[in-house]
This record gives structure tokens, sequence and C-alpha cells, in this order.
């Protein structure tokens, strides 16, 4: 479905090349899977996701999706298929949740048309799957942290893609909040078939939600495969340098990581 | 934070669909501009009817009502609406392409560059004449130019997209770098050339004729047809880059007309009235409080609400105090440095 092959992007310029942050990535998410990503700070998993959505153009090889370079696709082409909800999101203008959502129709529209009845049907759809539908009035800027994230994944739902791309879209919510995002996540996977790839930092909840896992590590490509194949105790030590407990957990139904002790 | 952010922020006006928003506000903002333009010229020191106005059983040569209306006040009046709209668009457009509600269309070096020019033209100038054509104007708009064109290339210099740090920090640097210029240029200037450089840089309206308003209607024409091609990419891009991106817009690109667009708005305003404070931030903040924040009600109502708010304060600038005439500038920046401020400590 949306494939990076050979994938290097280096944010330094000039002389200086060791600040490379992707090096040769080669990276598969097939169709209707829910991939996790994972790697520590500063790995490159921003940027493999913003090379994915076309955002960054890589300095060498190419992203596909759907067997089509993404570089011979335009911009709202890429848009219509490929959505993609960032770690935070801060508008520098008081909008509605609604509004916020109705920006997704975008790519969808003609340069002087403005939304109509579907469009306005597909937001609220999306914000009643996120659970929002009672905040569409509200102002962005007011909600919690929990609630601006779930209208920020309508928001990418509105676009009608079928690739959707989130960066650690859990990492400030609370405990409660990030078990709502979990499922909803998986839901989405399961009963609408949208592809995702979610780049995280909680490696329980990629473990409960991700059917495969892409590993990094300084912008190379550990491993990836099945998530149960892929997430092993010798392999968190070699990422995080974490000694940790991987087992699986019988009420929870998946594999689980508990952190024991820094890696000598 | 959040619990700061929900006991500041004010909530927005219900959300009718954007169709009928859009209809809605162009018709009471347009309806507000047209009935302020044809009151503003019955104002003035000799009182005219306007039913006597447009009354055509009476010549127009035989009409002094009509006279008065239309050669004394109607080009001061038109020049305070074309103005007013192009600074207050040109406000909205800054703003949100810097993604910071507090920016004018000033923010970014273009009038400080037009009042070199200017500056310029009537110090140095003052020898060199082509005739009809007005040299402090032109000599405006090409600094306005330059100092346009030096903010661009270093925003633009490292990447395609711009940097609205870079695009800030250069605007800064390079008022206050023209400033120090101004300063120069009136130190070494008589006292008849200050008192004529003063006298611009407060801005007026008085432009005398059509002929001024003609000649800078091109530009803000032009700018216009741009802006109208920006309301959504505008939503998006003050959202973000990346979720712009995202949905669809070239950033790049978007961005690009933004700026090309303002600056050419701002530069034919300052051109024609001088650098009038305020109009471009006034103005967006009071109508985003009417209709709400999408830039596609926001830019057209307040290029209208632009054209009748400095309408309205230039008739304040010639009956407050007549027959003393205040400086326009000074009463918008009476009205605008409270409302700045009272944003500021509103944002929290």
């Amino acid at each position: 479905m949306l494939r990076g092959s050979d994938l290097s992007y280096g944010y330094a310029r000039g002389r200086d090349r060791s600040g490379f942050s992707l090096r040769d990535v080669t990276i598969e998410v097939p169709r209707g899977s829910l991939t996790g990503l994972l790697g520590p700070n500063g790995c490159g998993k921003t940027t493999l996701l913003r090379l994915l959505a076309g955002i960054l153009t890589p300095e060498s090889g190419t992203v596909t999706l759907k067997e089509r370079p993404l570089k011979d696709l335009s911009r709202r082409e890429i848009a219509r298929q490929i959505a993609l909800v960032p770690q935070e999101t801060h508008p520098a203008f008081d909008y509605t949740a609604l509004e916020m959502v109705l920006m997704g129709r975008h790519p969808h529209l003609g340069l002087f048309e403005l939304e109509g009845p579907h469009d306005l049907r597909v937001a609220h759809n999306a914000l009643a799957t996120t659970g929002t539908d009672h905040l569409a009035d509200r102002a962005y800027m007011t909600l919690s942290g929990g609630e601006k994230q779930r209208v920020v994944i309508a928001s990418a739902l509105a676009q009608s893609s079928d690739v959707l791309l989130l960066d650690e879209p859990t990492a400030s919510l609370d405990l409660g909040y990030q078990l709502d995002v979990a499922s909803l996540l998986s839901e989405l996977n399961r009963e609408r078939g949208v592809t995702m790839l979610l780049a995280t930092h909680d490696l329980n909840l990629a473990a409960s939600v991700c059917d495969r896992l892409i590993l990094m590590r300084e912008g190379r490509v550990i491993a990836q495969g099945q998530t149960t194949d892929v997430l092993t105790a010798s392999r968190v030590r070699d990422i995080y340098g974490v000694v940790a407990d991987v087992r699986h957990h019988e009420r929870a139904g998946h594999l689980t990581v508990t952190p024991v002790s820094r890696a000598q | 934070m959040n619990m700061v952010e929900s006991t500041v922020s004010v909530g927005a006006p219900a959300i009718r669909p954007i169709r009928a928003r859009l209809t809605l506000t162009v018709l009471g903002f347009g309806a507000l501009t047209i009935v302020t333009c044809l009151l503003a010229p019955l104002v003035g020191s000799t009182s005219i009817s306007l039913a006597r106005v447009f009354d055509r059983s009476i010549p127009f040569s035989d009409n002094v009502d009509a006279q008065i209306f239309f050669i004394a006040r109607m080009p001061r009046v038109l020049a305070g609406a074309v103005t007013g709209a192009a600074l207050a668009a040109a406000g909205v457009v800054f703003q949100a392409m810097l993604r910071n509600p507090l920016a004018t269309p000033f923010t970014l070096g273009v009038s400080a560059g037009a009042s070199l020019g200017a500056m310029s033209a009537i110090v140095l100038g003052a020898a060199v004449s082509f005739g009809p054509i007005a040299v402090v104007p032109l000599a405006s708009l090409l600094g306005a130019a330059i100092a346009a064109a030096i903010v661009y290339r270093l925003a633009t210099l490292r990447d395609r997209a711009m940097s609205t740090t870079v695009l800030l920090l250069a605007g800064v640097t390079l008022n206050s770098f023209f400033s120090a210029l101004i300063l120069f240029l009136q130190y070494i200037a008589n006292f008849a050339q200050v008192y004529r450089a003063m006298r611009w840089v407060m801005g007026d309206l008085d432009v005398g004729s059509f002929q001024p308003i003609l000649a800078a209607l091109p530009l803000i024409v032009i700018a216009f047809v741009l802006f109208a091609l920006l309301p959504s990419s505008l939503n998006l891009l003050s959202v973000g880059t990346d979720a712009a991106t995202a949905r669809g817009v070239d950033v790049a690109r978007a961005q690009r007309l933004s700026f090309v667009s303002a600056s050419l708005a701002t530069a034919a305003a300052v051109s024609l009235a001088g650098p009038i404070g305020f109009v471009g931030i006034v103005v967006p903040h009071l109508v985003r409080l009417l209709v709400g924040v999408d830039h596609r009600v926001v830019l057209p109502a307040s290029a209208l609400f632009g054209a009748a708010f400095l309408v309205a304060c230039d008739v304040g600038a010639r009956t407050l105090l007549a027959p003393l005439e205040i400086p326009v500038g000074v009463i918008t920046a009476l009205l605008g440095g409270p409302f700045f401020l009272w944003l500021l400590v509103r944002r929290g």
C-alpha cells in the first residue's frame, strides 16, 4: 500500500553529513494493517512520517503509494489518500472544533468551492466516530488535550483517505484518554479498513493495537514484521538500552513490556 | 495551560453553513460601507443635502451640493475607502501567513521602506521634477518594493517554504534600520522638508482629486484578485504548515502569494495616503469577534469594514476640532493603541 524504498534524508546542510536523520530506510505498510513505528527520541520517526506524507522530499529513495511514486502525484491527490495527525496542533486563531474538522475536506473542494451538505455530513460522522460530536461548536483552544487530539483525528478522518499516519497521538494524554485513542484506532482499523502507521513511544500501546511493527534506531530500521515476532526483550534492549520483561498478558490479550532497569 | 485558555477564550459564534454566513456577512458589511461612503461627504464646513446631491432636475453645473459632494469631498472619502480596505485585508493575510494574530501590514518593513522612499523624495528629490508625475508616491512605492524584496529574499534563502521566524526578524530589523536612515534624512533636511515629511508619515487622505486614487487602483485591484485565491489556504496555514501540506495546500506557493499580494496592497495604500497605522490590526480583530475566524468570511468582511472604518475615522479627523484638522493616523492610533493593548491582555 504505502512503501518507502532506500529513503535518506538529512537536516544538516553543507559539509556536515553526520547529521543524517534517516539512512537507507525501506519500509512497507501493507493495506489494512495497523503498523507501529517504534524507536527512541531523534531516531527519525517523525522525519519518516513526513517523508511518507510527502511533506518532505527524500534526498534519495522513493515513496510509493499503491505502486505510484508520490512525486508523480499532486499535493491534493496525496491529501485525498494520506492523512496525517501531527503530535500537537496549535491553530493561530480560535476555530471551532467543527471548523477544524471541515478543513479536512480541503483536498476534495475546488478553489472557490464551499463545503456543502455532503461535506458537513462527513465532518459530523468523523466527530461522532471520535466521540466529539457534542464539542462541534466549542472553540478548539478551550478543549482538553484528549479532546483536541480526538478532534484532530476527526479532521484527518474527514479527509476520507485510505491511509492515516499518526505521530505520537497519545503522547500528551492521561491513561484514560490513551486507552480511548487506542481503542478508537483499532476500531477504525478493523471496521473501516483504514491503513495506519502509528509512531509512538508507548510500547504497550503498540503491542495492544498494532499487528505489525517497525523498529528504528539512529535513522535506520532495525526490524519490521509481525508484532509478536518483532517485539522481544533483546530488541527493546538494543533500541532503548533498557532491560525489560516482555511477556504475553492473559487478561489484556497481548504482549506487555515492563521496563526493569537500564542496561549496563 | 488548558485551564488558563478556557477562562480567557471567548466562545466562537454559532456555526451556520458557510454559504449563508458568507452571504449575510458580505451583504451586512457591504451595506455599512456604502452607507458610510454616502454619508461621509455630507459632513463638513458647508452642510449639503443628499436629496439635492442626487436631484437630477438640477444640472450638475448649477448644483452646488452635488459639486461639493462629488468634486470636493468624494475623492477624500474614496481614498479612505480604498486605503482602509487594502490595509485591513493585508492585515488579515499577514496575520494568517505569519500565524501571528498581532502582525500588522507594517510588521515586515514594507511601510518603513515606503516612508524612506517618500522621505528621500521630499529631502533629496526636491530639485528633481517629472512634470505632472507625482514623485513622492512613486518613491514610496519603490521604497516599499525594495523592502519587500529584501525580506522575501532573506526568508526564501535556505528553503522553498518561507520561515516565519526569519520573516518576522528580518521585518523588525529592517524597520529599525530604515527608521535610522529616516532620522538621518530628517537631520540633514531643512525645516520645510521635515514638516512635509512629518505630515506624510502621519497619514493624510486629502488627495485633492480622483487622479492619485486612479494611479493606485491598478495595484490594489491586482492585490485583491490574488487575495481572492487565498482564503481556504489561509485557514490551513494558520493551523500549521505541516497540517496545511497534509491537507493538500502547496505551502510555499500559498506563502509567496500571500506575501506578494499583501505587500502590494500595503505599498499601494501607503503610497496613496501615507502609513496609517492600526487599521490592519483593529479591523480584522473586530471582524473576527463578530463573524468568527474562518478566512473565507473574515477576508471580504475585513476589506469592507476596513473601508467603512477609515472613512469614519477621517470624518472624525475633519470635524472633531474643526476648523483644525487632526491627521487621520492620529485618530486611528488613538482608537487602535488601547484596542491593541486590550487584545494583548485578553489573549493572556
